[in-house]
């Protein structure tokens, strides 16, 4: 973690080795850590070899979805004549997750150098680095960063003098939720509407402004720099569990525990152990009730399913959620599950950019629905409707903001079906006012 | 045929050109994918979910508007899952929306009533909560905006944008909070603007100038051309209880797409005049006196046969039959003959390659012009003095060409409004307007093209070319049509373009022929 505490002895530190490191943040301090000479090395490769060394390292998309950088960079075409773009995503808007920020933060350098290297390996001489409109102090940080990178030859016409032309271009969000989403990142930045776009077209066909883009993680970007100084074979060590997933995580965790903050683990590590042992467990006298694992756009897990799950892509799965961007929402048992669900139900309804039918109507209508219950004016149909419009609400739209809606929703009723019972039979008194 | 995919759709096969997206491939194989946010004209921006349709072997439904077909595709279009999606997506699109369809112009011809009582739920799940409230904007000149009816399409939005290219109209807010917005500082005043009138899929933008005029059940619709200008754009005339309450774009692809311009929407209060001639007048003992047609025809017949100098003023909105009979009945005098052709300012649509509001402001320049009539006005004014006969057809007369007529010997009026200043004519004969007969306009590529008939004639009037036929027999034993049908097929002996075509081969879109052709069209 590195700040605000020391790193614990469990975690390994490679991309928060200087969180709370004042002079890491700046380009000589950067350098004096070994700062650019992986994109150093990086300009005497190729890109076709750097992807290889990339797909060697196992290395994944940390923003969520968990898609394979190399590959994804390998989608790029070749020699085509147009403009390639870089897109970072640094719009890190799901609630829950935070390790962006801090990379940003504390470390800009390990990002910007993240950048070039990716707009090397992709054949884009241009990087957009979206930063989510919230965060100050990492713009101001970052701006800070990029200028001083442009004068000491690090981003312009000639990178490290190899010839090569790298440019980043910081641009801040305006504080939608759904512009966190690639495509709708894509179109903000065009000066347009930030709504998701349907694919195809992929990106890597025809992206920003039309041209083929590849955009990945802040994390992601980040990470890159760490695998060419050291090695795919080191990266791909990195691992506890299933070798479909290695390399170091970022994980954020907050809500009920007594440490929160930012943990990086080599994927594979005991979910247990992060939420009992490094986050320092629940409040005193207090039980672990439920965990959100992956910001809170995936289905909610339970105490025993989360205390037995692994922390990387495939053993979240295995217990019935996804990792998603690690942002751990951890609850314990004075936790209304109801109330919680429609906190996020009112996200969601309040973020959906209003494109498709089902979620533009679904996530206003289910958070409605949810009030209702915490009213104590639930009726008894409310979970069947509930459940209907959430299957609804799933793999029908363009982006999946709806779905997002719908997973908590879902795995909140079957999960803990008796904190809706009790508000729909008025065992429990309201935790809303009644209107 | 590597450009042809075999694709199955509902259990009835068929092969489309490659690259063809679902919706059009299920119009091909006589299914209609419902949808609200596709349209033909616009780009798709798969919003409204409504076409999501089962593909087999595909992990989840697919938007039929912007997927493409694949070779051997077994598409799924009312199947119980492709239904239950769109009974859902109804259910959505219905728990905002005001359901005043008693007090709404679109009822009858809304997609929302028609696909809800086709597919949709009896009622409603949404209980007791309020519905979205928003108060209704006066977008522009025709166009009221009636935000809770608005299921958030953005066909308005896509027309004005990359259409018309006037980026006006936006989606404003977020979430079910989200509506039409408009530029504060703009108003919906593009020239082609009312056409989001009809795009609207709903009751949502409404035409002021049709604000509750008639319901839509009421009213009768008749395939037609617009008389705005020389671009012919194919209308709908709608009128109710024979009055012409509304023209609508009708479909073209050659000629408008889906559009028309706001003028030609316009242009139609004076088909429904009252101040009509409705009887032959012919002159008795020096006043103007009804009689019948055979007296005025034989009449007409005897003036046509006797003069030797004859000027035709004729106007640019009579149909090409009419030009044609009415020039063939003077023939063998010395004829100037010529159409006024007022002027105004071009209007393209943007997006749409060679469609405009034309300059020239009459429909049928080009036929005109095939039936050997000039567009020098003044020449046909300086003519008419000293002229045996001067024959008016229905042209838009201004005082002075009124008085240029007073040089002529004799004035025979084909005509539909009665003139007083006309009253000095030797005969004065009732004509349909074109809302009136059937017949044909010539654009300016040469598309030649029918209207059809919208509302019965006032009276006695008849078609000028009947008139002009019947004239022609009375004088000089030519035969003549029965029918504007009849009609048409006589002209190619007149104009050559013509020759050989008839009503059947025209169709609804019109035919583009080749002028000083010798042969048939094409």
């Amino acid at each position: 973690m590195g700040y605000p505490h020391p790193p614990h002895p469990k975690e390994t530190v490679v991309l928060s080795k200087y969180f709370g490191d004042a002079e890491a943040r700046t380009f000589d301090g950067w350098v004096k850590r070994g700062g650019y000479e992986a994109l150093k090395k990086a300009l005497g490769m190729t890109p076709d070899a750097i992807i290889e060394e990339l797909k060697a390292s196992g290395l994944r998309g940390r923003g969520g979805a968990g898609f394979p950088t190399g590959l994804k960079w390998s989608f790029m075409p070749k020699n085509d004549g147009k403009p390639h773009y870089l897109v970072c995503n640094a719009d890190e808007s799901e609630p829950g997750t935070f390790k962006d920020r801090e990379i940003m933060r504390w470390t800009p350098h390990q990002l910007i150098e993240g950048c070039a290297i990716g707009a090397y390996a992709i054949g884009a001489e241009t990087c957009y680095i979206y930063i989510r409109g919230e965060f100050t102090e990492p713009w101001k940080v970052m701006t800070a960063a990029v200028a001083e990178a442009y004068a000491k030859g690090a981003l312009g016409g000639n990178v490290f003098g190899s010839g090569k032309r790298i440019d980043i271009v910081l641009h801040r969000g305006a504080g939608a939720y759904i512009c966190g989403e690639e495509t709708a990142m894509m179109n903000s930045i065009e000066g347009k509407r930030g709504n998701p776009r349907i694919k195809p077209p992929f990106p890597a066909q025809a992206g920003l402004f039309g041209m083929p883009t590849t955009i990945n993680n802040v994390e992601t970007l980040s990470s890159t720099s760490h695998i060419l100084t050291r090695g795919a074979a080191w990266y791909k060590g990195l691992c506890l569990s299933n070798p479909k997933s290695t390399g170091t995580k970022l994980f954020s965790v907050c809500g009920h525990v007594m440490r929160p903050g930012n943990y990086e683990l080599t994927m594979g590590f005991p979910m247990k152990d992060l939420i009992h042992d490094l986050a320092g467990g629940m409040r005193p006298g207090r039980r672990l009730k439920a965990v959100i694992p992956g910001g809170s756009s995936v289905p909610i897990m339970t105490a025993a399913e989360a205390e037995a799950a692994l922390c990387d892509y495939e053993g979240i799965v295995e217990k019935g959620s996804m990792l998603g961007s690690a942002g751990f929402i951890v609850m314990d048992d004075s936790t209304d599950m109801v109330y919680e669900i429609w906190r996020l139900a009112k996200f969601y309804a309040h973020e959906s950019c209003a494109q498709c039918t089902q979620c533009r109507e679904g996530t206003a209508w289910t958070t409605k629905i949810l009030e209702r219950i915490l009213r104590g004016q639930g009726k008894k149909e409310d979970l069947d409707l509930l459940l209907d419009l959430s299957d609804q609400m799933t793999g029908r739209t363009i982006c999946v903001l709806s779905d997002s809606c719908a997973a908590p929703i879902v795995s909140g009723i079957k999960k803990f079906p008796e904190e809706f019972e009790a508000y729909l039979s008025r065992a429990k008194a309201p935790a809303l006012a009644a209107v | 045929m590597s450009d042809l995919v075999n694709v199955t759709i509902d259990g009835v096969q068929i092969s489309v050109p490659k690259g063809t997206p679902i919706i059009e491939a299920a119009k091909q194989a006589g299914v209609l994918v419902p949808h609200y946010c596709y349209h033909p004209s616009l780009p798709s921006p798969a919003v409204c979910r409504m076409c999501l349709v089962e593909v087999e072997k595909a992990p989840k439904l697919v938007p039929a508007c912007v997927t493409t077909v694949a070779d051997g595709n077994v598409i799924h279009v009312n199947n119980d899952k492709s239904k239950r999606a769109r009974e859902s997506v109804l259910e959505f699109l219905l728990i905002n929306h005001p359901l005043d369809c008693p007090i709404c112009d679109q009822a009858g011809e809304c997609e929302l009533q028609d696909y809800t009582f086709q597919e949709g739920r009896a009622g409603t799940r949404y209980g007791d909560y309020a519905k979205r409230y928003n108060p209704v904007e006066d977008f522009g000149p025709d166009v009221l905006y009636v935000a809770n009816r608005c299921i958030l399409c953005t066909r308005c939005v896509r027309f004005m944008d990359n259409v018309a290219g006037d980026a006006v109209l936006n989606v404003s807010e977020r979430g079910d909070r989200a509506f039409i917005g408009i530029d504060p500082d703009h108003k919906l005043d593009h020239p082609w603007a009312g056409n989001v009138v009809d795009l609207c899929p709903v009751g949502s933008l409404i035409s002021k100038d049709f604000l509750h005029k008639a319901r839509a059940w009421d009213l009768d619709k008749t395939a037609s051309v617009c008389t705005g200008c020389t671009q012919g754009c194919n209308t709908m005339i709608d009128t109710r209880d024979d009055v012409v309450v509304r023209l609508r774009p009708r479909p073209n692809l050659d000629v408008n797409r889906h559009f028309i311009c706001d003028e030609g929407r316009s242009d139609y209060r004076w088909m429904n005049r009252g101040d009509r001639i409705e009887a032959p007048l012919v002159r008795e003992g020096g006043k103007l006196t009804p009689t019948d047609w055979t007296q005025a025809l034989d009449r007409l017949g005897a003036a046509v046969k006797a003069a030797r100098r004859v000027v035709i003023l004729a106007s640019g909105r009579a149909s090409t039959e009419s030009l044609g009979f009415v020039r063939r009945m003077v023939d063998g005098a010395s004829v100037t003959a010529a159409i006024k052709v007022p002027l105004g300012a071009e209007a393209p649509l943007a997006g749409v390659p060679n469609l405009a509001l034309r300059k020239e402001r009459v429909p049928n320049l080009a036929g005109a012009s095939l039936a050997g009539y000039g567009t020098d006005w003044s020449a046909a004014l300086a003519a008419a003095k000293g002229a045996d006969l001067v024959v008016v057809l229905d042209a838009d007369l201004d005082d002075a060409d009124v008085a240029a007529l007073s040089g002529a010997a004799a004035v025979a009026v084909i005509g539909t409004v009665d003139d007083d200043r006309l009253a000095g004519s030797a005969l004065i004969l009732p004509a349909t307007n074109m809302a009136e007969e059937n017949g044909t306009y010539v654009n300016r590529d040469h598309r030649v093209q029918r209207y059809f008939q919208a509302k019965p004639a006032p009276g006695m009037a008849r078609p000028a070319w009947w008139i002009a036929a019947e004239a022609t027999h009375a004088a000089r034993g030519l035969a003549a049509p029965a029918t504007a049908a009849d009609a048409f097929a006589a002209l190619g002996a007149m104009i050559p373009a013509l020759a050989g075509l008839t009503y059947s081969d025209l169709g609804h879109t019109g035919r583009v022929v080749t002028p000083n052709a010798a042969g048939a069209a094409r």
